[in-house]
């Protein structure tokens, strides 16, 4: 049987992740089909359509899709659900919100936030804030999989010319109104995608300071993270946040700056390829887990690893 | 107005957790065990709402075994009314658990469920949605905030795009972030105090709900360990490492 892929979009374009978990997706079975559910979502379908890995596209339109409600959504993907052996969507916020709506509504047990595809019935999943892997065996007939997005490549973004059915929309949950969504724009890389990332924490000290990790992001062309300390503290806003409740990240390049690494925020980071730590407590937590760490104080370092980045830059040139 | 909170007994946050070396499951003999975190920011805001007059009545209600009575005990001491335990033994899935719940919400008849948005020990991220599901009622997940109205709440939501509000009628589910609030602590007077607070038992099995696990757990193992590093000695040290070293400069 084959597997439904469920689409994240904003109604023009995909969300990335879609990409990742299109791959997770096709290595479960190659008979992918996606389902996009919208309001004139056309483009986006149509991107859904060309990605190499997806053989069929499922567009659902109403104007109370517009806004991604779980309770609008689940109904749709349980109707269809019914054609297949498995439901799969990322393990982000928006899977996370839907996916086990629909679990319970099909009567499966939900396997969440898999980081690999071992066969169509086991997966492999983190615990304990990834202190532990589990193997796990659905022996559900029908399997409900949230897949971590950066425990998978994305799949290509064209080579794909898969035919796009219209299906038939729902009825509106009216118990629940979406008011409004306040999404933090910026010119920088995506957190969950970026190369390089640069995130602080507590010894940051101040929102005002953060300008220091700014600097240093755009130097580099990285996203900027957090620690749930700083968050919560308020030196900026939660979609930074880096660890086992906030985002997990798997940059090439990750610097910790003022960044204690509690278990929690280690959670979210500790696959980054290379791990740098700036902190002025030699005993601090993230650096057993830094490849090179520097014991010192973050506002004095700061400043000087720009300029070494600048200088850098002029022998370049 | 009643609200129900589901809390979770769990291995407490600040414990570094190890494997079993058989690899069937991670230690728990002789382990500090704690509320799961996001449950008393579920406990806090329920008792606010309490404090605030816009409620009559919280109830804390746990599954598990025989200790998890703990938990309750807990919420007790930080201000819920009532503690309910339903006795179960072995690994139970979210699914179960969702299931469970339904049969407690039938029996309380509770205006809101409010619980954690994910236990730290499995990390699923399910209970609540499902419960929602099986009740059909509306659900706002990642709650940081949230407002009474009426007959309806808004709730503002952490979503990885930043912040999204909705408003749900009641009845509801609302799982909580660890930014809610500011869970108290509980004064030795109310802890005292708990202890003469009812908590009702009642065995799974009569609640005529399959528990069954649906996922076997075939290994648990222990994650790969990274290379250890080095400590640079300065600044210029790091950037020509970055660079000449591991090349991602």
């Amino acid at each position: 049987m084959s597997v439904l892929l469920i689409a994240e979009h904003n109604n023009k374009e995909l969300k990335p992740f879609t990409l990742n978990a299109a791959t997770a997706a096709s290595q479960i079975d190659t008979d992918v089909h996606a389902v996009i559910i919208g309001h004139n979502c056309e483009e986006a379908a149509k991107a859904l359509s060309k990605l190499e890995l997806v053989k069929k596209v499922i567009q659902v339109e109403a104007p109370h899709y517009e806004n991604f409600v779980a309770e609008n959504f689940a109904p749709v993907i349980v109707k269809l659900s019914e054609n297949y052996s498995h439901i799969v969507s990322s393990a982000n916020t928006f899977g996370k919100n839907l996916m086990p709506r629909i679990a319970a509504a099909v009567d499966t047990s939900q396997i969440s936030d898999i980081t690999k595809v071992i066969s169509n019935d086991t997966f492999l999943r983190p615990i304990y804030a990834g202190n532990a892997f589990a193997t796990v065996k659905s022996k559900d007939k029908k399997k409900c999989v949230t897949i971590r997005p950066t425990s998978f490549d994305p799949c290509e973004s064209s080579g794909g010319s898969a035919p796009i059915e219209k299906a038939e929309a729902g009825e509106e949950f009216v118990l629940t109104k979406f008011i409004k969504r306040e999404e933090i724009k910026s010119d920088r890389p995506e957190l969950g995608t970026a190369r390089v990332v640069v995130s602080g924490g507590r010894g940051m000290q101040s929102g005002d300071n953060f300008k220091l990790i700014t600097s240093l992001a755009d130097k580099l062309n990285a996203a900027i993270g957090a620690s749930r300390a700083a968050v919560d503290a308020g030196y900026i806003s939660n979609d930074h946040q880096v660890g086992q409740t906030g985002k997990v990240v798997v940059p090439d390049l990750y610097i910790a700056v003022g960044i204690s690494g509690a278990i929690q925020h280690l959670a979210g980071m500790k696959e980054s390829k290379i791990i740098v730590a700036i902190n002025k407590d030699g005993e601090a937590p993230i650096f057993s887990v830094a490849d090179y760490g520097l014991e010192a104080d973050l506002f004095e370092a700061l400043p000087q690893l720009l300029e070494e980045l600048n200088k850098l830059n002029t022998i370049q040139k | 107005m009643k609200i129900l909170v589901a809390v979770k007994r769990v291995i407490d946050y600040n414990v570094q957790i190890r494997v079993k070396e058989d690899n069937t499951g991670v230690v728990t003999d002789n382990v500090k065990m704690s509320t799961n975190p996001p449950d008393d920011n579920a406990i806090e805001e329920a008792v606010k709402i309490k404090e605030s007059g816009k409620a009559t009545e919280v109830i804390a209600v746990t599954i598990g075994e025989e200790k998890a009575q703990e938990t309750v005990r807990k919420a007790l001491a930080v201000g819920a009314d009532k503690g309910i335990l339903v006795k179960t033994e072995g690994i139970l899935e979210p699914l179960a658990v969702s299931k469970l719940l339904q049969k407690i919400v039938e029996k309380e008849k509770p205006d809101l469920v409010f619980m954690g948005k994910q236990a730290i020990d499995d990390d699923c991220n399910q209970t609540g949605q499902m419960l929602s599901a099986l009740l059909n009622w509306p659900q706002a997940t990642f709650a940081s905030k949230i407002e009474i109205k009426d007959k309806s709440l808004e709730v503002t939501r952490e979503i990885d795009e930043g912040l999204e509000t909705i408003e749900i009628n009641l009845p509801a589910i609302v799982t909580c972030d660890l930014r809610l609030n500011e869970p108290r602590y509980a004064s030795l007077p109310n802890i005292m105090k708990a202890k003469k607070k009812p908590i009702e038992q009642i065995n799974a099995s009569e609640l005529g709900v399959d528990i069954t696990p649906r996922i076997e757990q075939t290994k648990v193992e222990e994650p790969p360990k990274r290379k250890a590093g080095i400590k640079v000695s300065s600044v210029a040290e790091l950037v020509q490492k970055l660079k000449n070293e591991a090349k991602v400069i």
